[in-house]
């Protein structure tokens, strides 16, 4: 800025005080003094503004702070959405996408702009359709094979529920399966490891005969050693009779 | 002892409609007292006086001596220990201190008397222990033994069931005594079921293995040396059942291979020198024979449906008794030792038939049997004659008959109490005596030394 134009101003203002009082403040009748010649009018200053945003970038929702400082301006603009406004002074804004605000100030001296702009950052996309995971799809898909009571033939809801099995399996060929034969507590210890052993056997040879690979069928026997139920009813017994799918990798 | 012996039911293969049953309990006790020993109806009294303390340190062991070797006395089945609180007030701690008539008299009636006394320092517990025959005083002690050893309640143990033994082994003509035998079995008290050895009266009960997975079957070697039992081990990538060896000598496992397949049941032959088990390494779970460190396993069975549960004739080691449910049920069979002439064991009855277990003479075959609407009971057959008796009725689920190397007891797992707990019985059902008490315990096998 050239201050010079507004020191020569303000001397002159004081120079034209001066004249005053010299003219009116004495009770002495004034005395009529050679006219001096005017002080140059001085050029009017042009305006300056400041426009800051805080935070300059929001979340859809949220809303960001504008303050502005100016000096010479007689009339403030915001714009967008904003305005008239102060000389100085601060607002809240919740623009719904990012904008760009300007202040433009006007006064004698001309006018001036300034601008600052308000990031919206785009909400999260929703996240995909989640995949659900291998070990969730064997879960869900893998059925294993109940048994009559000391039986270690497949029954025809073991069959179905064993081709499904096998359809899943042959889907995912690098999965590779234990099936664990299972009993229920009413034979001994020693009689259910010998059964249980039968009814994996069974499983697997089944599931072989279905075009799932022997060799991704591993079986174990646990007997009546790892029941799924523990109370002694049918129901529950029933539970334990069966050829268990567990995922060995 | 004829009342315990009522207790029992009796079966017979072939029915004698004819006889009444008070004839057909007649004919049978001759054959199962003759294969118990438990024939005697005269069983000589034997009382223990109380072990004199040389000094009042000496107290609580000259108790605990006296009061072990009582109830081991008492176990035995062939002799009678009258009530002491019937015994005369002075009790002789030297021989030249025995009053015999004292003790021959009523109410005592005692034909034999054991005495003696127990001192004891820091280091050392000295017990002298005789057995005298009152009814002949002029004659030389029937036993006499000084025993001395560590001053602790272990050895003191020991030392009665020494003293014990002794005296049943005069007294029977040489059958061997069991209260210094143990009793192996299966428990899970703390969480895993492992391993256990407890003396043959339930003392001294600790854990052998911690494997920390499932471990059954336990199987004493013939020379007590080892025990080969039933475990969940890794074979290739796959945990499974398969066959450990425990060495009691070492305290650790002896290294046995690890097969395909559901390896369960080990049994060793009577000479200690081969091991017959279940396996279906080859497909179906079959008997297989093989050394004791699991070399060149054979093939003993080939049929459909699952074979378990071996025992090995002890005495002629002729003859396997098995599992199998190649019928549809599991029944047991007989067959030679190299696998051929398989037979099944008819009897009277349907259900299932569990856990074959040879008396020690081979003659006698203990079993589970549950019968049609009824629970798991223990029975003995007569394996010449297949006769049979029923040694528990009505008290809960009764498994896993094994004979004490007496041939008198039998241990077995019941739910009589509630809980499966192990318990003891003379071979006729009666003095039945609760072993474990703690969790949940099961598949005793009796040591057979």
């Amino acid at each position: 800025m050239n201050l010079a134009p507004r020191l020569l101003y303000r001397t002159g203002l004081i120079a034209a005080s001066a004249v005053v009082v010299l003219a009116f403040g004495c009770k002495h009748p004034p005395k009529a003094l050679p006219p001096q010649p005017p002080a140059p009018a001085p050029a009017p200053a042009r305006p300056t503004v400041t426009l800051q945003a805080s935070p300059t970038s929001i979340n859809k929702g949220d809303s960001s702070t504008l303050s502005w400082n100016s000096t010479d301006a007689t009339q403030l603009t915001i714009e967008p959405e904003v305005g008239a406004v102060t000389a100085q002074g601060s607002t809240k804004v919740s623009p719904s996408e990012s904008s760009t605000y300007k202040i433009t100030a006007s006064g004698p001296g001309g006018s001036a702009s300034a601008t600052a702009t308000v990031t919206v950052n785009a909400p999260a996309p929703p996240p995909p359709p989640r995949q659900p995971s291998l070990d969730e799809l064997f879960l869900k898909e893998v059925r294993d094979a109940y048994f009559d009571y000391d039986k270690a033939e497949l029954r025809p809801d073991a069959r179905a529920a064993l081709s499904k099995t096998a359809d899943f399996l042959k889907n995912y060929p690098q999965l590779r399966v234990t099936i664990e034969g299972h009993c229920d507590e009413r034979g001994s210890t020693e009689y259910n490891l010998g059964l249980g052993d039968r009814r994996a056997t069974a499983v697997k040879q089944f599931m072989v005969s279905l075009g799932v690979s022997a060799d991704r069928l591993s079986t174990v026997s646990f007997g009546k050693e790892k029941p799924f139920c523990m109370e002694s009813n049918e129901s529950c017994w029933q539970q334990n009779r069966r050829g268990h799918f567990v995922k060995s990798n | 002892m004829s009342g315990a012996f009522n207790r029992c039911r009796l079966i017979f293969l072939c029915a004698f409609f004819s006889l009444t049953a008070q004839a057909a309990l007649a004919q049978s006790e001759g054959w199962f007292r003759a294969g118990t020993g438990l024939g005697d109806t005269n069983k000589p009294r034997v009382a223990i006086a109380d072990f004199a303390p040389r000094a009042d340190s000496a107290k609580p062991h000259s108790s605990l001596f006296t009061q072990v070797v009582r109830d081991d006395l008492q176990f035995s089945g062939i002799l009678e220990v009258p009530s002491p609180s019937f015994y005369p007030p002075e009790a002789p701690s030297v021989p030249a201190e025995l009053k015999p008539a004292m003790w021959i008299d009523p109410p005592t009636n005692a034909n034999f008397l054991g005495f003696g006394n127990v001192s004891e320092s820091a280091a050392e517990v000295t017990i002298e222990a005789w057995l005298y025959d009152v009814r002949d005083p002029a004659s030389q002690a029937v036993v006499g033994k000084v025993y001395r050893g560590a001053p602790t309640d272990l050895q003191v143990r020991k030392f009665a069931h020494q003293f014990a033994d002794e005296i049943i082994s005069k007294l029977s003509g040489g059958l061997p005594g069991i209260a210094s035998t143990q009793i192996a079995f299966v428990s899970s008290r703390n969480g895993f079921k492992e391993i256990w050895v407890m003396d043959y009266d339930g003392s001294n009960q600790r854990q052998l293995t911690s494997l920390k997975s499932i471990s059954l079957t336990p199987r004493w070697s013939p020379d007590a040396s080892r025990i080969a039992f039933t475990c969940f081990a890794p074979s290739s990538g796959l945990t499974s059942a398969q066959i450990c060896m425990y060495s009691m000598d070492t305290g650790k496992l002896v290294s046995f291979p690890r097969f395909r397949g559901t390896n369960i049941t080990p049994a060793w032959s009577p000479d200690g020198t081969q091991i017959i088990f279940s396996s279906s390494m080859q497909g179906n779970p079959e008997l297989y024979v093989s050394d004791i460190n699991g070399g060149r396993p054979k093939r003993l069975t080939n049929v459909n449906g699952a074979s378990m549960s071996p025992s090995w004739n002890p005495k002629t080691g002729q003859t396997v008794a098995f599992v199998s449910d190649r019928g549809g049920t599991p029944q047991l069979y007989l067959m030679n030792s190299d696998g051929t002439s398989a037979t099944k064991l008819d009897l009277p009855d349907k259900g299932y038939v569990i856990d074959p277990a040879w008396a020690p003479n081979g003659q006698l075959l203990a079993f589970s049997w549950r019968r049609p609407n009824d629970n798991y009971d223990i029975y003995i057959m007569d394996a010449a004659t297949r006769q049979l008796v029923e040694l528990t009725r009505d008290q809960g689920r009764n498994e896993r008959p094994s004979w004490a190397p007496d041939g008198r007891h039998l241990v077995f797992e019941s739910t009589r109490g509630g809980t499966r707990q192990i318990w003891t019985m003379l071979a006729d059902g009666s003095q039945p005596h609760q072993l474990t008490t703690g969790g949940h315990n099961e598949s005793p096998n009796w040591s057979t030394r």
